[in-house]
């Protein structure tokens, strides 16, 4: 079955967005999107070094990702002006990724693959890789479901319980790290974000619950994947963006029927 | 003792100071801190609660402490969907009929099952109320808890946290401005301005130089309603009325 090219790259998609849905609550309720940006940037970074020290990519992109979030980690403790030091290194992160990848001397890579993602060519390897990591987020926010939810609703409150709001925190953004090594292939480093969010903000106006969004979250994130996979097909577009697209759909259908039955009442 | 703090120092820059700050509370007991804004009440219920540790000086709980804490405001942020029951499942789940037991004793028996951001301030708070009771804490915090309510209003909440004493019998230390509904309930009173300026009975504190110098003396009259309107216990509070 995975001799299948297409079985693989659905397989890989659905695998990426589910677990970049269920994440994806915790970025859209804590206002997290930014550090995703930067997390996702960094990974360009982290294919340049893979390059260069010739590694698997998905090490490289593991280990700048681990560091970037560590960074924006000790960074979000402090104040107000961290939007702009996001911003900061988001983007410094991924201009010093382009530039290093261009400097790697011998064959010219296909930078595309991994702005825009190329889930068509995932190898089987690949697949195992995404569904592990997809696993370990989903096992781990399984495990730390209440404090994490407790954190992000007060970090008082937290304090209180004897949960540690810090801890919570950091939890979320190495899964952060984890989710943009698996889906740097499926989506690429520029729409990881969007595979992030668009699903958990579509999820929010359907739901009344945080586990009822979190589930509808992973079921629209696989229901873009395999829309997404087979409109690539079908028009012979690329993708990841194509994934996205059928994201957005979905998200300005809920959005525009929910107003309408609103109306309705 | 349930929790006792002792010589606390904190100079963030961010968070109002404190200096050489002493507080023990026993179990049962009501205490009061009053004190104007930036005088680091906020800043010395974080501490006990363990969310700030403090530049020195050292907080010691009883081992059997539960703290019930009741936050001056909570910003359920718009893309988190939360019922009132799935709330007060946070941080340990509850069984349904300790849940409707908590709202009942919080004074809001019919509100489980809305979301959170449709109640108004005054069921808001004493759902927050009915969460910090569920843990059957011995020591209740409440920071500001009344912030936002008509006098009315924090007046009921106030008798509510009252009734929910008795019942639970645990101690109550909570931060306020509002003096006049809340000091001659209390066992002690502490006035903070950055340091304990004096503390006591309702009676002592409000004499004290002290107090007078931060508050004024036009808060007299005010605490002698509030006594007047407990004393008789009126369904509901009309201060006003009898000035």
């Amino acid at each position: 079955m995975l001799d299948d090219f297409l079985v693989r790259a659905a397989l890989a998609a659905v695998g990426t967005a589910a677990a970049a849905g269920l994440l994806g609550c915790f970025v859209v309720w804590r206002r997290m999107a930014y550090f995703g940006d930067a997390t996702a940037h960094a990974a360009i970074l982290g294919v340049a070094l893979s390059l260069a020290f010739s590694m698997s990519i998905i090490w490289g992109v593991v280990a700048v990702a681990v560091v970037m979030a560590l960074l924006i980690h000790r960074l979000s403790g402090q104040g107000q002006a961290v939007d702009t030091l996001l911003g900061v290194l988001s983007h410094g992160a991924l201009a010093a990724g382009l530039v290093a990848v261009s400097l790697l001397p011998g064959q010219r890579i296909d930078l595309d693959a991994y702005l825009f993602g190329d889930v068509l060519t995932v190898t089987r390897r690949d697949v195992f890789l995404i569904w592990g990591g997809a696993a370990v987020v989903t096992a781990v926010i399984w495990r730390h479901w209440q404090g994490l939810l407790t954190a992000t609703l007060s970090p008082d409150l937290a304090y209180a319980a004897g949960v540690d709001p810090r801890r919570e925190q950091l939890i979320l953004t190495l899964l952060l790290a984890i989710v943009v090594a698996v889906a740097i292939k499926v989506v690429g480093a520029l729409l990881i974000t969007a595979l992030l969010i668009i699903p958990a903000a579509t999820a929010r106006g359907l739901t009344r619950t945080p586990e009822a969004m979190a589930a509808a979250a992973v079921a629209l994130g696989a229901l873009s994947a395999l829309g997404g996979l087979r409109a690539a097909i079908a028009f012979n577009t690329p993708v990841g963006p194509s994934i996205v697209c059928v994201a957005v759909t979905l998200f300005a259908v809920a959005t525009i029927s929910r107003k309408f039955i609103a109306n309705g009442s | 003792m349930l929790i006792s703090a002792k010589d606390i120092s904190v100079h963030h820059s961010h968070l109002s100071a404190l200096q050489n700050v002493s507080l023990t509370l026993n179990a049962g007991e009501i205490v009061t801190i009053v004190g104007p804004n930036g005088s680091g009440k906020s800043t010395l219920l974080r501490v006990l609660i363990g969310a700030i540790t403090p530049d020195s000086g050292h907080v010691d709980r009883a081992p059997d402490l539960r703290i019930g804490y009741v936050p001056q405001k909570l910003a359920i942020d718009a893309t988190l969907p939360m019922t009132v029951r799935r709330f007060l499942n946070l941080p340990h789940r509850v069984k349904d009929a300790a849940a409707a037991d908590a709202l009942r004793a919080a004074g809001v028996a019919q509100v489980a099952h809305q979301q959170m951001a449709s109640l108004s301030g005054g069921q808001f708070q004493r759902v927050l109320l009915a969460r910090a009771i569920l843990s059957r804490p011995n020591l209740l915090i409440l920071d500001e808890a009344t912030q936002g309510l008509d006098q009315p209003g924090s007046a009921n909440f106030y008798r509510q946290i009252d009734a929910v004493r008795q019942n639970l019998g645990c101690a109550v230390l909570m931060v306020s401005h509002e003096l006049h509904v809340v000091m001659s309930a209390s066992d002690r009173v502490i006035c903070l301005n950055g340091h304990i300026c004096c503390e006591g009975a309702p009676d002592v504190v409000e004499a004290a130089p002290a107090y007078r110098e931060l508050f004024g003396s036009g808060t007299g009259g005010a605490l002698a309603l509030y006594r007047h309107d407990h004393d008789h216990h009126h369904d509901h509070a009309h201060p006003h009325e009898h000035h």
